[in-house]
């Protein structure tokens, strides 16, 4: 005999009813695609990746020319956000660990300066900060022809970073792509110096107090003792950071640097299959969090607590 | 065995150079040998970076909204007169020039309600009643033309024209409202006994928060109106609207499952002990001391929405950054000085989110005073 006021019935009943209204949403949503891409003639597939993509790319990892496929096209995008983000993780783990750091000091200056570049950087729009890098990477910096440089080692001018010595053709960084991985690197910085900050602290001051009265030097007393025990704190919320970087890295297409969103737009513009190419971006940066997530949580498991 | 009071001996002055100012000194800025080598180096950055930087942004700057003044000037000195000349542009974006009083007494009614809503004290029944009526004025001024039927007297402007601080402040304000009760009904949901209700909440979270909310917006922007019944197109800002709330939604409902876990299971053992209903124990015993404990996270959260609001540019619409963009961009006077504008806007959006990060300072200690 079915009891409706028995809890599990009830409990039945509300699922098959959710899943249910979600079976009738999906599909009401569906019919409606359907309906409407018929309507306005738009095809759909994923063989357009195949289709040669009929746009250049402005830089690439490897040669790449309107003839090749969009499918080549996202794939130059998705290489073009990985590169970004990676050195931009390098750059804001190392800045942000010593604004951390500093934040602690026992010296006032240095506190009180760490101190304002994280609340600066944290509280403007990343957006916002990367247009302001872009317009003084491409309009303040003096042309060409007269670049500010530092011997014959650095050259920095309207068209970006150029460091002729690198690799045996020279290494030219461009504008867009200076402005967007320095900005997030700077962004994301004041969050990872929080991250680190709040690690450190939650060593009670107690096991500082040991490793003095132990005698090991402050070098020691940070790294045998301090920050052993504050990685067990740092390492997911940092791994946030990280997740947020790479998905971060998708306002490159503000500023006009081919990164996956930017390519996936343009290509969306041109073939008008809006829904692929969503699904496409949505795919990569699912991946790219888990494959970070399940990284991180692999390096988290090894700094965790052993506990017997 | 007699002791007069009098004959207690005053108590004496510290040595002068172990009191105040001196001491702290001593104490922070050189204390050891490398804390004062810190001191030294970045008192010398200080004394190299801050004289150049005042004689650009004050000593050299233009004020007046003079193109030609800021011209002579260029390289040496800021040019705030671009704000002087575009402000208005800056501020209200795309709006029809003479009509802009309406955007601005919306925004002054809403930035009021707001810094009333901020005190604990007022948080009652008539608080809600005064968010409605401002809710209803601000649209009602912004858009104009007849309201469900009510004429209201003023020019129609449709929802294209809207535009800067008043655009980005209701962006934020109603995708926070909303996202709320979803990111609650959501995070319980997540730590429900029942399997699909579960699965459901946890699929919707992940997906959320593995992407970029640009990519959202894409698609608030692009599928939406592929994904409603033909003939139906939202308007484009509800569009975003929708988008910006189904993300941040998945954000809030995190925090506010971390505020559930810290909850002892015998709070609500308790709570049915007393025969209250699931919704009566949430509501009354759970929720209240869930959101107690991740204030500090939820106003970070909120900061963040507030941030990203300015991400709509890209799906053009003109907030803050965007009104900038065009009020600019295609002006050849004042396009050499668009960094001092930007300047501009990053003061107003330092100004809120630095306000709103203070006041989550206050809060805490409120809610842990109890």
């Amino acid at each position: 005999m079915l009891n409706w006021r028995s809890q599990r019935v009830r409990a039945w009943i509300y699922q098959i009813a959710l899943i249910g209204m979600l079976i009738v949403l999906v599909g009401w949503l569906l019919h409606n695609t359907l309906g409407n891409m018929r309507m306005r003639g738009i095809q759909s597939g994923f063989d357009f990746l195949l289709d040669p993509a009929g746009f250049d790319i402005g830089e690439s990892m490897f040669t790449f020319n309107s003839t090749q496929t969009y499918g080549q096209a996202f794939l130059v995008g998705l290489m073009n956000t990985l590169r970004v983000s990676l050195i931009a993780i390098v750059i804001c783990t190392l800045w942000g660990t010593v604004l951390g750091i500093g934040r602690l000091s026992g010296n006032a200056l240095a506190r009180g300066l760490c101190y304002a570049y994280t609340e600066f950087f944290r509280n403007i729009p990343l957006l916002l900060q990367l247009l302001m890098w872009y317009v003084v990477l491409v309009e303040l910096m003096p042309d060409t022809e007269t670049p500010l440089h530092f011997r014959d080692w650095v050259f920095l001018s309207k068209e970006g970073l150029a460091l002729p010595w690198l690799m045996s053709d020279g290494l030219t960084l461009t504008p867009e792509f200076l402005a967007l991985t320095w900005g997030l690197a700077l962004y994301t910085s004041a969050f990872v110096a929080e991250v680190i900050r709040s690690g450190i602290q939650s060593v009670p001051f107690g096991q500082v107090e040991a490793a003095l009265s132990i005698g090991l030097s402050p070098w020691q007393r940070l790294r045998l003792v301090v920050l052993p025990q504050a990685l067990r704190l740092i390492v997911p919320p940092l791994t946030n950071q990280y997740l947020n970087a790479i998905k971060n890295s998708s306002l490159a297409v503000a500023i006009g640097y081919p990164d996956l969103v930017s390519i996936s737009n343009t290509s969306l513009n041109q073939t008008g299959r809006a829904v692929e190419c969503i699904a496409i971006v949505m795919a990569v940066y699912l991946t790219l969090s888990l494959l970070t997530a399940s990284g991180m949580n692999y390096f988290n498991r090894r700094a965790a607590l052993k506990e017997r | 065995m007699h002791h007069h009071a009098s004959n207690l001996l005053p108590a004496r002055q510290p040595p002068s150079h172990n009191i105040g100012v001196v001491l702290w000194a001593k104490h922070n800025l050189w204390g050891t040998p490398a804390s004062a080598i810190t001191s030294v180096l970045l008192v010398l950055l200080l004394l190299w970076s801050i004289p150049s930087l005042l004689e650009w942004s004050v000593f050299h700057a233009v004020f007046l909204a003079d193109a030609d003044q800021c011209q002579a000037a260029r390289d040496i000195g800021a040019c705030w007169g671009v704000v002087a000349e575009k402000y208005r542009s800056i501020l209200f974006g795309r709006y029809p020039f003479d009509a802009q009083w309406r955007p601005l007494l919306a925004t002054l009614a809403l930035t009021l309600l707001l810094v009333m809503s901020c005190r604990p004290t007022s948080w009652n029944r008539y608080l809600a009643v005064a968010w409605i009526c401002v809710w209803l004025l601000f649209f009602a001024l912004m858009g104009g033309g007849k309201w469900f039927g009510v004429p209201t007297g003023l020019v129609y402007i449709p929802t294209d024209q809207w535009g800067g601080l008043p655009l980005t402040m209701m962006l934020a304000t109603l995708s926070i409202t909303l996202a709320f009760p979803l990111a609650i009904l959501v995070a319980l949901g997540r730590r429900s006994s029942m399997p699909a209700m579960r699965s459901i909440c946890i699929v919707y979270v992940e997906l959320v928060r593995g992407v970029p909310l640009i990519s959202v917006l894409f698609m608030a922007s692009f599928m939406l109106p592929l994904l409603l019944p033909t003939g139906t197109s939202p308007d484009v800002l509800i569009r975003v609207l929708v988008g910006i709330t189904l993300f941040s939604a998945a954000y809030t409902a995190e925090i506010v499952r971390g505020g559930l876990q810290a909850i002892p299971r015998g709070q609500i053992e308790a709570a049915y002990t007393l025969g209250l209903s699931y919704w009566q124990t949430q509501r009354q015993v759970v929720l209240p001391q869930a959101l107690a404990h991740v204030v500090p996270s939820l106003m970070n959260n909120f900061i963040a929405i507030f941030k990203d609001t300015s991400l709509v540019t890209i799906v053009s619409l003109y907030e803050l950054s965007g009104a900038l963009g065009l009020a600019i961009s295609g002006d050849p006077n004042w396009r050499p000085f668009k960094i001092e504008a930007y300047l501009f806007i990053t003061l107003i959006y330092f100004c809120i989110c630095f306000a709103m990060s203070r006041y989550s300072l206050w809060v805490e200690r409120q809610v842990s005073h109890r």
